[in-house]
């Protein structure tokens, strides 16, 4: 096999495979019982408050943690093509480097100390 | 282009697929997701009876020899439940859910070297025990692990409930954030062992595993493999005593059988990639790599070496499991963020800096290192002259700071100030140095009673 990505779409259409058709044999085979409380959204005894998909709250900490995941997963993608040719990039690339680790590093550290990182 | 084309050259596979057709492919790919199931079955006794051992009970013992086959209808009865879903679901998503858990889940062994080229017995086939490789493979299961997130937090979101909907942000906030942790570990070993390949990894393990020369790369990561895969002590996502089943709650039968599996393969996943880029691979242990030439480095013996590391990773999980607590999520995202991150980049720094000067400037790493140490003892003396932060301010109190030790701050006792454990509207315990007042019943039952034998006096 010449492409190394061929073997991986097999795999994918296995586990593809695989992940509908549990779903379709637990269809066809578990039983249907209608039941007006079944279907109803968890609440720990009481009525639901009903609220449509994707209405409710949470607390707007998660957003930042997202934005800050994101600057960290392209440093973190960065760093993983000048890891694999350090020897090739040399010095001008862990210069390079050192200079892009540190620009990354100064607004960490503001948000660190901003309590950006703090949950309360 | 030229210059280029041989250095790129051994940061690609370390082993040979050309004779791989599409057949032999097919079959691992099958012989791969049919191991899968069967250490997920497995590790489902494993788990349960290491448990029972760790709080001195038998766990699951009647079906088959230990209880060994307790999981299969264990797993047969979730396919036979009703599948429930929910009048407030967005269906379409809410189905798709569990399969794009699983999905990206099984995907990551496509790339996880299980053995080097051994020969198909009956065959004159030679095929690495590998499914695939390419040269980013590190790269491809962090993708896809970024990608099995969607599946958690999709299932929250589509389910329109309030519980799967904090405990999907929760999980969401919670892998990613030990993404990042994870990910910046890897980083120190593509810089030493040149490749993101995962065979080629394996092979630049030959003298020393990276978790011996990386160690504070390892430690990081196996911090963050239980954060990623929301085990104890970091399962905050299904923290049944605030959130109830977390982002599982609505689902039943076999989406919530998918979920489960996803979770089961994602722990094999993180213990087979530590195993792969920390542990030597398939490669047999110091003191039998040695024996005969490394004769167990070849043929089928390292499938046996890659299974028992790959185990003593699931069997960490379980003892973790069996140990710790769980954490509160501000602690959890405290340490994620304060501790891992910043442990990791200094790493990564350190790592470069080292390799940079060792490779660049012709110094060996012997004497980096001794540079370096000297440098530590240096700092570590410089660090003991200078006086403590604050110190002078707790020169008065002595007594008190030989009882509390010298690095705790003390609160000076305030003894006549009145506390009132109920002034915020509910009970609080007092501060150091402050004092309840005496109870009411305490007094009254007392007062009539000798002073040395009150104790006994007011239990009964």
């Amino acid at each position: 096999m010449t492409n190394p990505y061929i073997p991986i779409l097999i795999m994918g259409g296995l586990a593809l495979l695989l992940g509908v058709g549990g779903l379709a044999a637990s269809a066809v085979i578990g039983p249907k019982r209608y039941n007006k409380v079944k279907v109803d959204a968890y609440e720990c005894g009481i009525q639901p408050t009903p609220h449509a998909v994707g209405m409710g709250r949470f607390p707007i900490k998660y957003y930042l943690v997202a934005m800050t995941f994101i600057i960290f997963d392209i440093e973190v993608v960065f760093l993983y093509p000048w890891a694999v040719a350090f020897s090739e990039l040399a010095v001008f690339g862990l210069v390079a480097m050192m200079g892009f680790l540190f620009l990354i590093t100064v607004p960490f550290v503001y948000e660190w100390r901003r309590g950006g990182l703090d949950w309360d | 282009m030229n210059r280029i084309a041989p250095m790129l050259a051994p940061a690609g596979p370390a082993v040979d697929f050309s004779q791989d057709t599409i057949w032999i492919s097919v079959i691992k790919a099958v012989a791969i997701m049919v191991f899968l199931l069967i250490s997920v079955l497995f590790a489902l006794w494993f788990e349960r009876r290491l448990i029972g051992r760790f709080q001195q009970r038998l766990g699951p013992n009647v079906r088959g020899p230990f209880g060994l086959v307790q999981s299969i209808p264990d797993a047969l009865k979730l396919v036979l439940k009703e599948d429930i879903t929910v009048k407030g679901a967005d269906k379409l998503i809410y189905i798709m859910a569990p399969v794009i858990s699983v999905f990206c889940a099984f995907m990551v062994f496509a790339v996880i070297p299980f053995g080097p080229e051994v020969r198909i017995p009956f065959t004159d086939l030679v095929t690495p025990l590998q499914l695939t490789d390419l040269p980013v493979a590190v790269l491809y299961i962090l993708g896809i692990t970024g990608l099995g997130v969607y599946g958690i937090v999709l299932g929250g979101w589509s389910s329109g409930s309030t519980y799967p909907l904090l405990g999907s942000v929760r999980s969401t906030a919670q892998v990613i954030s030990y993404e990042l942790g994870m990910g910046l570990a890897l980083v120190s070993v593509f810089i030493v062992s040149g490749s993101m390949s995962t065979s080629q990894i394996v092979s630049s393990q030959q003298q020393l595993w990276w978790s011996i020369a990386l160690l504070p790369a390892f430690v990081v990561y196996i911090l963050s493999m239980l954060g990623e895969t929301n085990r104890l002590p970091f399962d905050l996502p299904e923290a049944e005593g605030e959130l109830v089943g977390g982002f599982q709650t609505e689902y039943s039968s076999m989406k919530f059988a998918w979920f489960y599996l996803a979770e089961y393969i994602n722990m094999l996943n993180v213990s087979a990639i530590a195993t792969t880029v920390f542990m030597g691979g398939w490669r047999a242990p110091w003191p039998l790599s040695a024996i005969n030439d490394g004769m167990f480095n070849e043929g089928w013996w390292p499938l046996l070496w890659f299974l028992i590391k790959l185990w003593g990773f699931m069997f960490f999980f379980v003892w973790v499991r069996a140990t710790l607590l769980r954490f509160r999520y501000d602690q959890f995202m405290h340490f994620g963020w304060k501790v891992l991150i910043p442990v990791a980049l200094a790493w990564v720094v350190a790592v470069a800096v080292v390799q940079g000067v060792r490779q660049f400037s012709g110094i060996d790493l012997q004497t980096i290192l001794f540079v370096l140490a000297g440098l530590l003892v240096l700092l570590a003396l410089v660090m003991f002259f200078i006086p403590e932060k604050g110190a002078k301010d707790k020169a008065g109190g002595a007594g008190s700071r030989a009882l509390t030790g010298a690095g705790t701050p003390t609160i000076e006792p305030k003894k006549d100030e009145y506390f009132d454990a109920f002034a915020g509207g509910f009970p609080v315990p007092p501060l150091p140095g402050q004092q309840l007042p005496p109870s009411k019943r305490r007094a009254r039952v007392t007062t009539p009673a000798a002073p040395e034998t009150d104790e006994e006096n007011s239990d009964g």
